[in-house]
């Protein structure tokens, strides 16, 4: 059990640091961003409370926010990503995780794609929206949601290839 | 009360979502607003060391760039300065007190500089102790980047002239008329220069400057040329679209302007209220 709080404080700080010192640099095409700090609420324990999860969610997007002097937008999509995973763990791998069983590195990887890419774009979208704040720009947020999107989870999926737990 | 209890511990997860969403909602809409984000700022010194320590390895990489940018400053300098030497001649200030003129420059170091946002913010090295105040200006040695606006003891923010807030006033080269500098939002080399009332003479490649009404920049700074222009929608102000001269993706190194006069004309100018 402390093992899993250890790795997760050290996830937390590594996938900040990343984000801020280099991620935010890319700007592929002028605009394209991968937002990678996601990755730490996709493997964020299954079976912790919600409430604890809700903090440390909102917890992680201050302290992006705080490195990119965005007001609270990147807090805002985090705290909604939190808010809805155990609805989309639920729709994801159905009946395995009613029963606290799931470990992601073992499902299917349908379910898992599936699972990663409503809350990467779910998150995105929330994300342009804030920081456009303006409803007439929704072009311009669908097209920043999809490619940034495709970008974050292709590099969640490398990341997860690389870092995959050791099978027993 | 029972029930009440019962109902806050039943529903404490949906309750404190909401209580959270609605703390960063606060935090965004109030960084929409010039001057008003005070806590959540990259001008902190945890923010603020940990952008300095990463530019500290970055500098090396630049540092060619950057020393053909002072050569050709110089070379500049140097040559105003040989042409100015005959004509100018120290009995010509009438008050030898006044000889430094009223702006006093600084430099500083860009540690963090974004772009590719709708409000950019850019944060420098340098804060209160090395005596940076909000409001002053921040130029390079190509045209303007943008003005201070947070400040801790190390470091300082700069709201970027490629910010949706940021409103600086310029000006024509040739003429007077004068307005205010806006972005759009899309391309960080174009900004946008708005309000110039339809008798100004806009040639497209026209010289844009800082203008002298406000008290932040000196006039005559160089902003950028005029790619395009077009009459707003009441037909009686232009939109004309410039292409700075300074490339805001590489900025590096950066002057900031106090005005040492500033106080005094406030004080004048607010003396009726």
């Amino acid at each position: 059990m402390t093992s899993t709080i250890i790795a997760n404080i050290i996830r937390f700080i590594i996938l900040v640091l990343l984000q801020v010192l280099l991620l935010n640099n890319i700007n592929f095409l002028g605009y394209i961003n991968p937002y990678l700090y996601v990755l730490f609420l996709v493997l964020y324990p299954f079976n912790t409370p919600q409430t604890l999860f809700l903090l440390v969610s909102f917890l992680l997007g201050i302290s992006i926010d705080t490195f990119e002097d965005s007001g609270g937008i990147n807090a805002a999509a985090c705290v909604v990503i939190a808010f809805i995973r155990p609805a989309v763990l639920r729709f994801s791998f159905g009946v395995s995780y009613d029963y606290q069983t799931v470990k992601l590195a073992n499902t299917p990887f349908g379910a898992r794609l599936g699972y990663i890419l409503i809350l990467v774009f779910v998150h995105h979208f929330i994300l342009f929206t804030l920081e456009m704040f303006d409803f007439s720009h929704i072009f311009l947020i669908a097209k920043k949601t999809l490619f940034s999107g495709i970008f974050t989870v292709i590099l969640i999926l490398i990341s997860l290839t690389l870092f995959k737990p050791k099978r027993r | 009360m029972q029930q009440i209890f019962n109902f806050l511990i039943r529903n404490k997860n949906n309750i404190l979502f909401l209580l959270l969403l609605g703390i960063s909602l606060f935090l965004t809409i109030q960084s929409h607003s010039f001057h008003k984000s005070k806590f959540i700022s990259s001008a902190n010194f945890i923010t603020g060391g940990i952008y300095d320590w990463a530019n500290n390895i970055q500098t090396y990489f630049h540092l060619e760039d950057y020393n053909k940018r002072l050569v050709e400053e110089n070379k500049y300098l140097r040559s105003k300065l040989t042409n100015i030497q005959d004509t100018i001649s120290e009995e010509n200030f009438l008050d030898s007190l006044s000889y430094e003129g009223i702006y006093q420059i600084r430099t500083a170091t860009v540690i963090n500089n974004n772009y590719s946002k709708t409000n950019n913010y850019i944060t420098l090295n340098r804060g209160e102790n090395s005596r940076i105040a909000t409001e002053q200006g921040v130029i390079t040695s190509q045209g303007i980047v943008g003005i201070i606006d947070q400040v801790s003891p190390n470091y300082s923010r700069v709201i970027s002239i490629l910010n949706s807030n940021s409103r600086i006033n310029a000006q024509l080269k040739k003429t007077n008329h004068f307005g205010s500098l806006v972005w759009d939002g899309k391309n960080p080399n174009i900004v946008q220069l708005v309000d110039v009332p339809r008798q100004a003479p806009v040639k497209k490649g026209d010289t844009i400057i800082t203008g002298g009404r406000s008290l932040i920049f000196p006039q005559g700074i160089p902003i950028g040329n005029i790619t395009d222009f077009s009459l707003d929608v009441s037909e009686s102000y232009y939109t004309i679209n410039i292409r700075l001269f300074n490339d805001m993706t590489n900025i590096g190194y950066v002057y900031i302007i106090e005005n040492k006069d500033k106080a005094e004309v406030k004080a004048l100018e607010n003396i009726d209220d």
